[in-house]
């Protein structure tokens, strides 16, 4: 390998960054970056949970003033439900689990200096940032924020008209667009990093199961968000060109818009999904001291959900008008993709068999992932039946169903990587009182918040409404909402005691070990946190798979993917 | 390090990773024309827009058709003269490939502009939004194939060429070549 | 846990659908007790102690594979008769419909359901058509035809107690067909974002006994003919 060397400074970019406009604002390194995208998703997230107090208050006291955001109403409530939809999965979902996590692993855990192409990787995030504002700032245009839900249907979304927003709208759209093109300069620099930069020895076959989780992510965007963009591009023109792609007066197909959406759509929930279940991937095997049971039927199950993902879209519209003879093959092939997902689950579950296993914080958000996961992922199965998603597609059940799943993503995942990782990215170690509270109160408050949502839904609840207390068979099921708002006061309660932990700890914590929880995947032979260039003079050395934990017969219970002189620095 | 250790694109340079990346980059392309164009047929099989080719120029546009062509053919010559290390030869092919990209454009205007006056707006009924969207959308790639081209070709006169970002350019080049190829039959012909 | 909060079923098809529901609910009933009964065990067996290392069980051989592939035939072995069980009430409920001789047209439009009924002469826009806002007359035990459409955005006809949602497309007619076994009055909601007034939009559904329905048929059009029916 005398050809590393040389290259060494070819391939670093460019020197370490000085001064507050290199390091901060136009920042190319990885890790920075990721904590950029972190910082802004996590301030995205605020926005977005501020945005479902005020809809949570409004359900549990309909039309009373609400504390610190003022009188509802069904207007805002629209408003409110859309953007929080929004924001949630495309400024919080995605900038934390890829952008966050996928900026800083990939190069750390192949065995890079940093992403292929840096200057890209920061235009992604500034475009991310911009797309970030874009949204904020369509609240306060004349007319209000877009309030057609986050699918945004047309006809509802094509014309001011009907919904009385005019700007707010076109500017939820253009917030799209913008977000689209960070993600997908993203995914592109992601794949591209993956395929041409992995460590001397790192083969497929040896790289970390997020590295694939995160590829197969953005692979999934990548060839999804297309036809989105499409629509998007019409939408866009019946709004202000006057064409009339979905608008049946003009000649126009509504439903058209629902397929792209859609076709887009579940993709976007495994994209989403696979790198929260690929940070607990991570941790399993570090907390519990074995292998991950099955790795390459873990890969492969990666690869099937994500290629079947791509024809179950229509399962959202069963009942939207389509053709019903389409419903049947849609059923059946969603049914079949929970298959790949039961594989992962039982998989992990195989993993604690016989294992060594230790509660510490990214373990247990880790653990509670996993049961949350399955808890959203059998509900599913109500949803993906075609005859009793007759009952309760647009109710609460769908709701509760994907909170469960996405927030167990967002949520869970995103914690479990956060508390996992937050040594090696900020070089201390996080509080692990504050922790163990913020833990315990989300996981019973999220419970609480969410459940009973699923009891209402069946109740007859649908979704997308203001007032409850209008309907009659609702009215006396009003204790659920008000339940389920309360501890949203509780779960909102547990998240400042993270922030308050997360900032304080960057400063007081605990000064983090090289490798704080003895874990063999590359990122831990690195100073923490890593320096410029992450590596020193020379490029590691892969000698073995991810996770060779207490191989029979080592003198450890951890044998590092790196070999070398290097691995032996690392010690803790 | 040991030389059995085996090799990976880890140290392979810019070259392979901006042809990784500009293959994944196309790849999402497709699948944005392709939603777009299987909105059309679909739209057609419907039966809401029906094809009004009698409105369309097609001697121009396939006189269009073999501009961009050619413009292929002169950015695959461009290509040829970066490998050989021909930087005068490379500048002149990739002005011919801009010329002739900017011909597409002033010729796509121009038919535009004749279908307008016509009173066949983008508004005019669903095959004309469809006709405009997908050809403008193309018209912008092509646009913006001209702006990166023309930036390779003046870099090269200030002595800034990378062989290689001519290949890559290339390959979005014919890309957006193919996508005419698509269109041309579909909107035109068929 | 979940089948108790079902509202009050009164639809022939209601009964199939919340069959299907039940049975799905008891398989994945099973589901959660047993991934999060091994998961809970697991947990509290090998939690860590002092001098008992971990096992190394890497799940790369066939014998050890087994244990998570053989549980995930049996989810598909499920998945499947969930799928063709449920195909025939899919196909009961929206692609077949009885023969009817009560065919009414419900219009969605921002923010009422407008119920028009033919009248006597079975037809739609002709002059003895009958329109009603936010209000349903149907007879019990007498199948239904329903012609949805919507008149600017998309709505969704949701009927909680009959198990019945369609959502309805601006430009199109959507035929459906439903069939109440109980008299008496249900919520009929719109199920799908409509702008301002969805949350609200709401009909009332009556339910009529046969004998009381002739008496609200007769009110309507003092003449001989039923609403709907062929002279
Ligand atoms: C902080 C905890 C959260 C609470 C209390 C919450 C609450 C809510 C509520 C009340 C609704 C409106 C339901 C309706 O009226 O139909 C909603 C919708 C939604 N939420 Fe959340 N949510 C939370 C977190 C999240 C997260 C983390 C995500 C995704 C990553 C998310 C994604 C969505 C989506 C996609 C919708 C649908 C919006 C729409 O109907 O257009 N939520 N949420
Ligand atoms: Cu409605």
């Amino acid at each position: 390998m005398s050809h590393a060397s040389p290259t060494v400074t070819a391939v670093r970019g460019p020197h370490e960054a000085t001064g507050f406009f290199r390091t901060y604002l136009y920042a190319t390194d990885h890790k920075m970056i990721a904590r950029q995208y972190l910082l802004l998703g996590l301030i995205m997230a605020v926005v977005g949970g501020y945005l479902s107090y005020a809809m949570r208050w409004q359900l549990a006291w309909p039309d009373t003033e609400v504390p610190g955001f003022g009188f509802v109403g069904p207007e805002t409530y629209n408003v409110l439900v859309t953007n929080h939809g929004t924001i949630m999965v495309f400024f919080v979902a995605m900038p934390i689990l890829l952008g966050s996590f996928g900026n800083f692993l990939i190069p750390l855990m192949i065995g890079a200096r940093d992403m292929a192409f840096p200057r890209l990787n920061a235009l992604s995030f500034w475009l991310l940032a911009l797309g970030s504002a874009v949204v904020l700032v369509s609240f306060l245009v004349p007319g209000g924020a877009a309030s057609a839900g986050w699918t945004g249907y047309p006809p509802l979304s094509a014309k001011a008209e009907y919904t009385g927003v005019d700007w707010g709208l076109t500017l939820w759209l253009l917030a799209h667009a913008i977000e689209f093109a960070a993600f997908l300069l993203g995914g592109v620099n992601f794949l591209t990093t993956i395929v041409t930069m992995r460590a001397p020895g790192l083969g497929f076959g040896r790289l970390p199961l997020i590295i694939w989780q995160q590829a197969t992510a953005a692979i999934l965007f990548l060839l999804s968000v297309g036809p989105l963009i499409a629509g998007a591009i019409m939408l866009l023109m019946d709004r202000i060109v006057g064409t009339g792609f979905f608008l049946p007066e003009r000649g126009g197909e509504p439903l058209l818009w629902q397929h792209l959406f859609w076709f887009f759509g579940h993709p976007e929930v495994y994209v989403v999904l696979l790198p929260a279940l690929g940070a607990v991937l991570e941790i399993f095997p570090v907390f519990s001291r074995k292998p991950i049971f099955g790795y390459t039927l873990v890969v492969w199950a990666t690869i099937v959900a994500g290629a079947l993902s791509f024809i179950v879209w229509a399962h959202h519209m069963f009942v939207s008008g389509m053709d019903p003879r389409l419903a049947m093959p849609f059923s059946i092939t969603t049914i079949l993709i929970s298959v790949p997902f039961a594989l992962a689950v039982f998989a992990m579950i195989a993993s604690l068999y016989r294992g060594s296993i230790a509660f510490e914080l990214p373990m247990l958000w880790a653990l509670a992932f996993l049961a949350m996961f399955t808890t959203g992922g059998l509900t599913g199965i109500f949803l993906g039946s075609a005859p009793s998603d007759i009952y309760l597609n647009g109710t609460y059940f769908v709701v509760a169903h994907f909170h469960y799943t996405l927030i167990s993503a967002v949520i869970f995942g995103g914690y479990a990587g956060i508390y996992y990782w937050f040594p090696k990215m900020f070089g201390r170690m996080l509080g692990t009182r504050l922790g163990q509270l913020h833990f315990w109160s989300t996981l019973v408050s999220f419970n609480v918040v969410f459940f009973p949502l699923h009891w209402i839904g069946i109740a007859g609840m649908v979704r997308r409404i203001a007032n409850p207390l209008q309907y009659d068979m609702i009215a006396p099921h009003q204790w659920i909402n008000v339940v389920s708002t309360v501890a949203l006061f509780g779960l909102v309660a547990s998240q400042l005691v993270f922030f308050v932990n997360f900032f304080v700890s960057q400063l007081r914590g605990r000064p983090a070990p090289a490798n704080p929880w003895e874990a063999t995947t590359l990122e831990w032979t690195t100073p923490s946190p890593p320096p410029h260039g992450n590596w020193g003079e020379a490029l590691p050395v892969v000698g073995r798979g991810p996770y060779e934990y207490s191989v029979p017969g080592a003198t450890r219970d951890w044998l590092p993917q790196r070999t070398g002189a290097a691995a032996a620095e690392a010690r803790p | 390090m040991s030389a059995a250790t085996p090799t990976y694109a880890g140290t392979a340079g810019a070259a392979a990773r901006g042809k990784v990346g500009i293959w994944w980059f196309l790849a999402s392309e497709v699948m944005l024309f392709g939603g777009l164009i299987s909105s059309f047929v679909i739209s057609r099989l419907g039966g809401s827009a029906h094809v009004e080719h009698d409105h369309l120029n097609v001697t121009v546009a396939a006189i269009n058709t073999f501009i961009l062509l050619s413009s292929s053919y002169t950015m695959v010559e461009a290509y040829a003269a970066a490998e050989r290390g021909d930087r005068r030869g490379m500048r002149v092919f990739l002005g011919l490939t801009v010329l002739g990209g900017l011909a597409f454009l002033g010729i796509k205007a121009y038919e535009y502009t004749g279908e307008i006056t016509h009173g066949f707006t983008p508004w005019a009924g669903t095959f004309w939004s469809f006709y405009y969207t997908m050809t403008g959308l193309h018209a912008l790639h092509v646009l913006i194939g001209v702006i990166a081209n023309a930036t390779l070709c003046l870099g090269a006169r200030l002595g800034l060429e990378r062989p290689y970002r001519v290949e890559l350019a290339g390959l979005y080049w014919h890309f957006v070549d193919i996508v005419w190829i698509f269109l041309f039959p579909l909107v035109y012909l068929s | 846990m979940f089948l108790s909060w079902l509202p009050e079923n009164v639809s022939t098809f209601g009964r199939d659908i919340d069959g299907i529901i039940a049975l799905i609910y008891y398989i994945t009933l099973a589901w959660f007790i047993a991934t999060m009964g091994t998961f809970a065990v697991f947990l509290v067996r090998y939690r860590r102690r002092a001098g008992r290392p971990a096992g190394y069980i890497k799940g790369d051989r066939w014998r050890e594979v087994a244990w998570v592939l053989l549980p995930c035939l049996l989810v598909l072995v499920l998945d499947l008769w969930i799928d063709f069980k449920g195909a025939r009430v899919w196909a009961k409920v929206k692609i077949e419909s009885p023969a009817s001789d009560v065919h009414i047209r419900v219009t969605g439009k921002q923010f009422n359901w407008v119920v028009t009924y033919p009248g006597p002469d079975g037809r739609f826009d002709t002059a003895d058509d009958k329109t009603f806002l936010d209000e349903m007359h149907v007879p019990a035990g007498k199948p239904v035809r329903l012609t949805l459409e919507a008149k600017d955005v998309i709505h969704s006809f949701f009927l909680p107690n009959l198990r019945l949602k369609q959502d309805i497309l601006p430009g199109r007619s959507i035929p459906a067909w439903l069939d109440a076994m109980k008299p008496g009055q249900y919520e009929l909601p719109c199920a799908h974002l409509c702008g301002v007034g969805h949350s609200g939009m709401k009909a009332t559904l009556i339910v009529h006994e046969a004998t009381d329905w002739d008496a609200w048929v007769g009110e309507q059009w003092s003449g001989s003919a039923r609403p709907g029916e062929k002279t």
